[in-house]
């Protein structure tokens, strides 16, 4: 059935397509991400095993994630932090506002999350009077045009070079210039006295490791390492299905993801957190809290059918394989995770109804199930939610009917044969061309054959 | 494919009953609908050593999907095989005799590539015609943008991937377009046309049965 959100989607994907510039744009940044990432697979010895063995381990953290999170948590005690359950995203923000108001906090430098925006944390924060500053380049890009990352790894992946250098000298007065090098500088001259000044660093994590409490995050330009270190209060959002259960697993997953995700061997910076400053140290913060986010996960973890969704290890291959995303791109699909990944976990974090259409936005070709790095069966899972659509009647009432006709037709030889013969004539007459307008306003319908194969067979079938 | 597998000795039958393998209502979500005609063709097909079928799409739905569908495998849906499939993989038969003289581009059809693991195989066929000269294209595993129902519920997102279909191939400066599945080819054809591109489309079967 159709709804607004739905709507909104055909009109963003109508005016996407029509934009061959964005969609130049973002084929090339993807046709370079596929060569990097390609040459990034050969470093495994055997890829398609790397695969399996990390599906295998995320399969068992999934299958007893209770187990895993609560010796999580007893680490991350054990190690001096502090560990709260929020069950929504509701919860997950009124915590950060409390810790906030606890230690005075003016500002706070974030990382690259989509944990918390997929809360919609910087909202809170700015509504809370708390000066909020993205620190990772893309994200922040994104955060002074005021629109939200186009892509879950590559924010900005739809502008280009001289975009950005427009956004900085609309929104922050800077010189034209199209150095990249220079672009950088611009934003770093900036986002250093914000380090400096913070007193609150919000992070995502990339793996939470059940053995040691610690968090694990990867990066590329330090700023992560800053927003942790510096401020005098960290607190780490981690959905629950970040677990791994121990710190060997790294030595697969970090190589698995960044493979996965940029093609290099592994990220310029991968941090460890253990918890607060220790005693005898001299820097780190004071406090270390981790917020561990349901927000609609565990009914996800009870659908055993589609469980292995809490694979995903949010490092965008999916996205950059699908034909959709390539065409449509990220912010058509008006969720916080897109592609394929969001397809198949958006109806079951938010409202199924609402984004039903998700699933069905899709040809099921299978890029996306044959680049996940952990194996997650994507586009299988596309198909699970169109039948839970229709089981719990989100479908169009006329497309029931039509697919209950057709069903009538197709489980009678006579009923077929005439409707074919009716279909040929439909097609000669013009009729059939009208009926399917939506495919063939850009599209030629073929001509009907001369003869059927059926009729083919009544001639030539008994020749052998 | 009749034409083919006869040139080979293969005893052809064609149950009349047949209809449709159910993929539409399954991929739309309706899979009570579709269930109804999984069941119908295990029965209509039971007694066949091996059926075939000119399309990688409905072999998936069979092969993969009614597993699920029906909760469990059987005989008939082990043993349904897609054309180019059935000649190499269980007939071992790689050159059919035919001549075809044109250059030609194959498009990987979705599911024959990715459901059922066909890459080589009709390249194998292709190759061995006679008169065949075949040029890859740079996206030949590219989805064409059909997907069912898909592309008449997002038409503006099946266009745009046929526009980029159709860029690949025309690069190649192939005359035709090959492939196993005759939805990927009405969609690529229906672009093709539109445009007036001077391109043509074919079924692997039909390259295969030419002589």
């Amino acid at each position: 059935m159709t709804t607004p959100t739905l709507e909104q989607f055909k009109h963003d994907a109508a005016e996407k397509t029509a934009d061959l510039h964005h969609r130049a744009v973002i084929q090339k940044a993807i046709a370079t991400y596929d060569a990097a990432v390609a040459r990034g697979r050969l470093r495994f010895a055997d890829w398609q095993n790397a695969r399996s063995h990390a599906a295998a381990i995320k399969w068992e953290t999934i299958n007893h994630l209770d187990r895993y999170l609560e010796q999580f948590e007893r680490n991350v005690l054990a190690n001096g932090g502090h560990v709260f359950w929020a069950e929504t995203a509701e919860d997950a923000r009124v915590h950060v506002l409390q810790l906030a108001r606890q230690h005075g906090v003016e500002k706070v430098v974030k990382s690259k999350s989509m944990t918390t925006e997929e809360i919609h944390l910087n909202d809170a924060l700015e509504v809370a009077g708390i000066h909020t500053v993205e620190t990772d380049l893309g994200e922040y890009i994104c955060q002074i045009r005021g629109e939200p990352p186009y892509h879950i790894v590559t924010p900005v992946m739809h502008l280009t070079k001289a975009d950005i250098a427009r956004t900085f000298q609309q929104k922050l007065g800077a010189p034209l210039t199209d150095s990249a090098e220079e672009l950088t500088m611009i934003a770093r001259a900036r986002l250093r006295q914000e380090f400096l000044t913070a007193d609150m660093g919000i992070t995502g994590a990339n793996f939470a490791i059940a053995d040691t409490g610690m968090v694990a995050i990867t990066e590329n330009e330090g700023n992560a390492r800053l927003s942790f270190s510096l401020p005098r209060v960290h607190v780490a959002i981690v959905g629950i299905e970040k677990l791994i259960p121990s710190f060997e697993d790294l030595a697969l997953f970090w190589p698995l993801l960044s493979a996965s995700g940029t093609g290099q061997a592994i990220t310029a910076y991968s941090s460890l957190i253990g918890g607060p400053r220790q005693e005898r140290e001299t820097d780190g913060p004071r406090e270390f809290h981790v917020i561990l986010l349901d927000n609609g996960r565990t009914r996800l973890l009870a659908d055993a059918e589609q469980r292995d969704a809490l694979h995903c290890i949010r490092c965008g291959a999916c996205l950059n394989a699908c034909p959709i995303y390539k065409n449509v791109g990220g912010h058509a699909y008006g969720t916080t995770y897109q592609g394929p990944i969001g397809s198949v976990i958006t109806p079951h974090l938010r409202d199924a109804e609402e984004w039903s259409h998700l699933p069905y936005a899709s040809s099921l070709c299978g890029a996306c199930t044959d680049v996940c790095p952990v194996r997650i069966d994507l586009h299988h899972h596309l198909l699970h939610n169109r039948r839970n659509a229709v089981q719990n009647k989100f479908d169009d009432p006329i497309q029931r009917l039509l697919f209950r006709i057709w069903l009538a037709t197709m489980q009678s030889p006579m009923a077929y044969a005439v409707a074919s013969r009716l279909g040929n004539l439909a097609l000669r007459l013009g009729i059939a061309q009208r009926l399917l307008k939506p495919w063939t306003a850009t599209r030629e319908f073929p001509t009907p054959p001369k003869q059927s194969f059926k009729d083919y067979w009544r001639q030539h079938g008994r020749r052998a | 494919m009749v034409t083919v597998l006869r040139r080979l000795n293969v005893d052809v039958y064609y149950p009349k009953e047949q209809t449709c393998c159910g993929q539409p209502a399954f991929n739309t979500g309706y899979w009570d609908e579709a269930r109804t005609l999984a069941t119908r063709y295990c029965e209509i097909f039971a007694e066949a050593d091996a059926i075939v079928s000119p399309s990688g799409s409905c072999t998936a739905m069979v092969r993969n999907f009614y597993p699920e569908l029906l909760g469990k495998a059987n005989q008939t849906t082990a043993h349904t095989y897609e054309f180019a499939e059935f000649l190499v993989k269980k007939l071992g038969v790689t050159d059919v005799g035919a001549k075809f003289s044109a250059r030609v581009t194959y498009h990987d059809a979705c599911h024959a590539l990715r459901e059922l693991r066909l890459k080589d195989e009709p390249r194998q066929l292709l190759r061995n015609v006679k008169g065949v000269e075949l040029i890859e294209m740079d996206q030949a595993e590219t989805c064409c943008g059909f997907g069912g129902t898909f592309s008449v519920k997002f038409p503006m997102i099946s266009y745009a991937m046929d526009e980029v279909k159709v860029t690949s191939i025309q690069k190649t400066g192939a005359q035709y377009v090959v492939s196993t599945d005759s939805s990927c080819l009405m969609q690529i054809d229906g672009y093709l046309r539109r445009q007036n591109l001077p391109i043509k489309t074919i079924s692997l079967a039909e390259v295969l049965a030419a002589t």
